[in-house]
């Protein structure tokens, strides 16, 4: 970038600084393993309550049986999807989506426990320099002009006809990245952690204002699932984002920090 | 030469890529490098748990309009020994538990004995490592109270429990530690929802320490152990599920 004021298109800029980059990997490998050997331990049981207990004789709210999914009154039928047959068992979710391939809750748990710490102590770190460098403030706060519903409806409109920001308007999150994003960062992440230690006997007696935040464990069990879903619904919907929007220049910005701005169409 | 559809091919080129992520992911698993790192986390889960944890912070107790409807039987359901269905024909009225190992007098007690011993009564939540819950009331002799009555010697650092239900032909077993033996709510119950303990769930004697997992809390207990080491117990891993697939010895989480 030369003497000017503000960067254009195809300009380079600067724009994921080191601890941003560093949790980005570090989250991504701990949400992808723990994504997968949860689905793992769901298997062990792919029935999802609400309330203080919940087994086989109460009343679920969602249970996956073979070939169909049945979330409160609607079954969907799911063939070769969702319970499917795998090493002569019916398995809730499919080898090639769990950690690991085949039924085994003792080593799914070994890696989900491991791999929780992976996502906690970097996601903590995370945290604590976002507030303190004001990363937060700076980046990810909507301002109040971005919140009114014609600049959401304006962005939503640009992004369903896939027309994504450039020149200097590339250089900060869009509001729909800030929700996306603000969504992960202080709603599904927090939820999966706080609602994974509710699961835990121990955890329950050490902390016991875990279970009446969730309202049970049965109930902690479903809100961990619910978030975990909407992690998986995330990531797909980002690493679309991430094909169109230039696979190359996205990732290379996320391991560098330099980013080239898209150039503006010509008009 | 045999001509394959173009949709045969990448069908078949994507089944064969699918098949060999699936086994380069079994590779990473069954890798002792990869376990002995799952391993360290592990035994990181436990201390951090045994930081935040007071020794004796109680798991939460509930009230009778909080159980479970009905309490659902899992395991071994009925040991079905001869043995053991002689006890149930007699009420176990013959039935004695044993109370050995590290420990200065060892004891044998029948079930009349326990039951006229101090109790403790207790509505709390049974935990499957599976992921299923339910809530039962619990009435028995806290364990901490036998282990002193027995006189733990000062080498003891675990309590074995010996069952009477066979599992692949093996007895079950399980071991805790001195923190959870010791804890409050830790006992040996012999009453269930108001009722006698029934087979189902156990009877005459079954264990609940309730900062843990289902499989921990072993049913038909026969013998008390005190011993300074795992080591000689089953595989050396503390107990039958340990040993057997690899469940996690500490089952707090």
């Amino acid at each position: 970038m030369d003497e000017r004021e503000t960067p254009r298109g195809g300009d380079t800029v600067y724009r994921h600084r080191l601890p941003v980059r560093l949790w980005h990997w570090a989250n991504a490998l701990a949400v992808f393993v723990m994504l997968m050997s949860g689905l793992m331990i769901f298997n062990a049981h792919p029935h999802l309550y609400w309330g203080q207990y919940g087994a086989n004789y109460d009343h679920s709210w969602l249970d996956i049986t073979p070939g169909h999914l049945r979330i409160g009154p609607l079954t969907i039928p799911t063939p070769h999807l969702l319970g499917v047959q795998s090493g002569g068992r019916t398995v809730a979710f499919p080898p090639w989506a769990t950690i690991p391939t085949h039924y085994d809750l003792a080593g799914a748990r070994q890696w989900h426990f491991a791999f929780a710490w992976l996502l906690v102590v970097p996601g903590l770190c995370f945290l604590l320099w976002g507030l303190v460098r004001r990363h937060f403030w700076r980046d990810l706060a909507p301002g109040r002009e971005e919140l009114t519903p014609r600049h959401l409806w304006h962005d939503i409109s640009d992004h369903a006809r896939l027309r994504f920001p450039t020149g200097e308007a590339a250089r900060r999150y869009n509001i729909l990245q800030k929700i996306a994003y603000g969504m992960v960062i202080f709603v599904l992440l927090p939820g999966v952690v706080l609602t994974g230690l509710t699961m835990s006997p121990g955890m329950d007696a050490a902390w016991p204002w875990l279970l009446h935040l969730f309202g049970g464990r049965p109930s902690a069990r479903s809100i961990h699932f619910l978030c975990a879903m909407g992690l998986a619904a995330f990531i797909l919907i980002h690493l679309l984002m991430v094909v169109l929007a230039g696979p190359i220049n996205e990732v290379r910005s996320m391991i560098t920090g330099r980013y080239r701005l898209p150039r503006e169409k010509a008009e | 030469m045999i001509r394959l559809s173009r949709r045969r091919l990448i069908g078949s080129l994507g089944a064969g890529a699918g098949g060999l992520l699936l086994s380069g992911c079994d590779k990473i698993n069954s890798s002792p490098a990869v376990q002995s790192l799952l391993g360290l986390g592990e035994k990181a889960t436990f201390r951090a748990q045994r930081i935040v944890s007071d020794r004796a912070a109680l798991a939460p107790e509930y009230t009778a309009s909080d159980m479970s409807p009905f309490f659902r039987t899992n395991g071994n359901r009925d040991p079905g020994t001869p043995e053991y269905d002689t006890h149930v024909a007699n009420g176990f009225a013959d039935w004695q538990l044993a109370v050995d190992g590290l420990v200065a007098n060892p004891l044998s007690l029948s079930l009349a004995q326990i039951r006229s011993l101090p109790r403790r009564t207790q509505i709390t939540r049974h935990d499957c490592v599976e992921g299923w819950s339910a809530i039962g009331q619990w009435t028995g002799l806290p364990l901490g109270m036998l282990l002193k009555q027995a006189g733990l010697r000062s080498a003891a650092r675990y309590v074995v429990f010996h069952c009477a239900d066979l599992s692949r032909g093996v007895p079950y077993y399980e071991s805790i530690d001195l923190i959870d033996a010791f804890h409050p709510q830790t006992i040996l119950a012999w009453g269930m929802n108001g009722q006698t303990l029934d087979v189902g769930h156990g009877a005459p004697l079954r264990l609940r320490v309730e900062r843990q997992l289902g499989y921990k809390q072993a049913k038909y207990v026969m013998r008390v152990e005190a011993v300074a080491s795992l080591a000689g117990i089953g595989g050396g891993k503390g107990g039958y599920w340990e040993d057997v697939v690899g469940y996690q010895w500490y089952a707090g989480i």
